[in-house]
């Protein structure tokens, strides 16, 4: 009888050992479902290497839901100015198949690279990416940032 | 010996308790407290209406919404369809006014917060919207200048003490529109462009007064917003801010693996957005092709925020300047509800296609593909007690 108890004794204990290992595992893990997120650099060389592109909310803050402007400074790699760019803005949401609920325009140059891009709107939180197709007199080129709320 | 024992029955015990309890993670936490009422932020002024925040304009709004004389033939106002006590929809699956219309009666808690107005956004201000159903020939069915005549001669003090004097209507036709009868498009293009417009501006001024009324419509606490600041707080809740576990799991799905919240999320439950989910068509109803058709509605609008008939400045007009015109995912799209109150306000969708919760996510469950256009929702794996438990948590946003 003795040593039946003894087993079960043992039983329980290293049952409860194991659950505290996993405890810990468990409560140690990072509780993103994304550990590994998407690149959020706010300045990037573009794809093909032409301009060296940065992307700032004009705000300094994102607020989910509002109407915001961003600005997307553009340097060649030598770093001058690109002046008179066109550029288009596309973009969405990688991760639900949809795209922008808005669509975001450039509306103003405001010298030395700057661009301000205005009707950019995030309505979820999650993984966003805003996606520019730039031309100029140094050529067309493309770039894409993430922004994750 | 004795001590291991102990030990090891101290130690099962301490992970049965953790395991009973559904906790939350902060991120978790961070999301619900994102849903509260308490975080819905102060009802914005709308420059587009410098009457909005007029109690005199609110007070003739409030009349008018109730007023049997504003319809065709003195049957339907506004609240016939947006009961006052019934959160101003009508429990029926399509609105019926002077005839059936083709969609379900939206509820007004909160209204005046959004970007867009209908199930597919083809109004982009409250007093842009609240001219259409007037003239709408299944809903309130009349035409402006009847409308114009009948705010002279019924409520002309009140009007020229908010808008200012009326203009000479004597020279106006009884009846005339550019979106009636035969007749009074006729009428109406009969008309000089002066004339038009004075009667435009007292319209616009009726949809102004209405939209300063509906800016009162706000939504309530409910049981889920009192178990929201308990948690926020770390305070011990009390009475019906405790949640059971059932509720508890359901608002765990909500957020988490039923992705939910994607859509419906901030303190009124909705992205303000318009999404194809892949609710089906209702047979015998016109065909109904959601957001993709009413971009050109909204842009056509002489109501609308580019429009003559605007306050303030353009400055306010960005979402119908930065508006999405013409892509694949408007297709079947309509404007995402918010979820407070909806347990008690069956059916659902936009022409009342589900009778019931159980239906409603049993739809997001299968995730059924869409007749055109591509749904955005995709299968979920939920057991019978998750269904449950979703449609549990739901109704503690109309408790
Ligand atoms: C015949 C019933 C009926 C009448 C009368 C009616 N409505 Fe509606 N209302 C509806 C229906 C149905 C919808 C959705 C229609 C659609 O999407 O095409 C709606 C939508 C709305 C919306 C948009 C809500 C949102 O979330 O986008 C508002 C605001 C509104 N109505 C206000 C009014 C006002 C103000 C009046 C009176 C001037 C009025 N309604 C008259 C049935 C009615
Ligand atoms: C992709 C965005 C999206 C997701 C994800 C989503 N919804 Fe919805 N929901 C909508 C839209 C859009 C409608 C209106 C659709 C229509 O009328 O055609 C809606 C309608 C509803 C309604 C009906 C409300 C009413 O007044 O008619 C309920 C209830 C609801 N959703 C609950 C849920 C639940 C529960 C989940 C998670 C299982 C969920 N939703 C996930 C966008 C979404």
């Amino acid at each position: 009888m003795a040593s039946i108890w003894r087993y079960v004794l043992a039983g329980f204990g290293l049952a409860a050992l194991l659950a505290g290992v996993l405890a810990i595992v468990y409560l140690t893990a990072p509780r993103s479902a994304q550990p590994f997120g998407p690149d959020v650099s706010r300045t990037k060389k573009t794809d093909n290497g032409l301009y060296v592109a940065t992307f700032v909310p004009e705000r300094g803050v994102v607020r989910q839901g509002e109407l915001e402007s961003w600005l997307l400074t553009l340097k060649t790699k030598t770093g001058a100015s690109v002046e008179r760019a066109a550029i288009a803005v596309s973009g969405g949401m990688p991760q639900h198949s949809h795209g922008l609920p808005t669509s975001p325009q450039v509306t103003d140059y405001l010298g030395d690279g700057r661009y301000r891009i205005e009707g950019v709107k995030f309505t979820m939180s999650g993984w966003w990416q805003l996606r520019f197709a730039i031309s100029s007199g140094a050529g067309s080129d493309t770039v894409l940032f993430n922004v994750v709320l | 010996m004795r001590r291991i024992a102990r030990f090891a029955v101290l130690m099962a015990m301490a992970v049965l308790a953790g395991c009973g309890k559904t906790d939350f993670s902060d991120a978790e936490k961070k999301t619900i407290a994102s849903l509260a009422l308490n975080t819905l932020p102060a009802l914005k002024t709308d420059t587009t209406n410098r009457f909005a925040d007029v109690p005199a304009a609110a007070a003739l709004g409030s009349t008018l919404f109730f007023d049997l004389g504003m319809s065709r033939d003195g049957t339907v106002s506004c609240s016939t369809c947006h009961k006052i006590d019934r959160q101003f929809q009508d429990d029926l699956p399509q609105a019926v006014g002077v005839g059936r219309t083709n969609r379900r009666t939206m509820a007004l808690a909160g209204v005046a917060r959004d970007p867009w107005f209908f199930w597919d956004g083809r109004r982009d201000s409250l007093w842009a919207q609240a001219v259409t159903p007037l003239e709408n020939p299944l809903e309130q069915a009349g035409n402006r200048a009847a409308y114009v005549h009948y705010i002279k001669a019924r409520f002309g003090d009140r009007y020229e003490r908010i808008f200012g004097p009326l203009p000479d209507l004597s020279t106006v036709p009884a009846n005339a529109s550019p979106l009636g009868t035969d007749a009074e498009r006729a009428t109406w293009n009969a008309m000089s462009d002066q004339q038009r417009d004075a009667v435009n501006r007292v319209f616009a001024n009726i949809g102004k007064a209405i939209a300063a009324f509906e800016r009162s419509i706000e939504p309530a606490q409910t049981r889920f917003d009192r178990f929201a600041l308990d948690l926020a707080t770390g305070a011990e809740a009390k009475g019906d801010a405790v949640f059971s576990s059932e509720e508890m799991l359901g608002l765990k799905l909500f957020i988490g693996k039923a992705k939910c919240v994607t859509c419906h999320n901030g303190p009124r439950f909705t992205d303000n957005g318009f999404h194809n989910t892949g609710v089906p068509p209702v047979a015998g109803l016109p065909p109904d092709r959601g957001r993709v058709d009413a971009v050109g509605q909204v842009e056509a609008d002489p109501f609308n925020c580019f429009g003559a008939y605007r306050d303030g400045d353009v400055s306010a007009c960005g979402e119908l300047r930065f508006v999405v015109k013409d892509a694949p995912e408007l297709v079947r799209a309509y404007k995402t509800p918010s979820l407070r109150g909806a347990a008690t306000r069956p059916p659902y969708m936009h022409a009342g296609q589900f009778s019931s919760l159980d239906a409603v996510v049993a739809h997001y469950a299968k995730a059924a593909p869409s007749v055109e256009g591509t749904s955005e929702v995709h299968p979920l794996q939920l057991s019978d007690r998750e269904r449950a438990a979703l449609v549990a948590f739901l109704k503690t946003l109309a408790e």
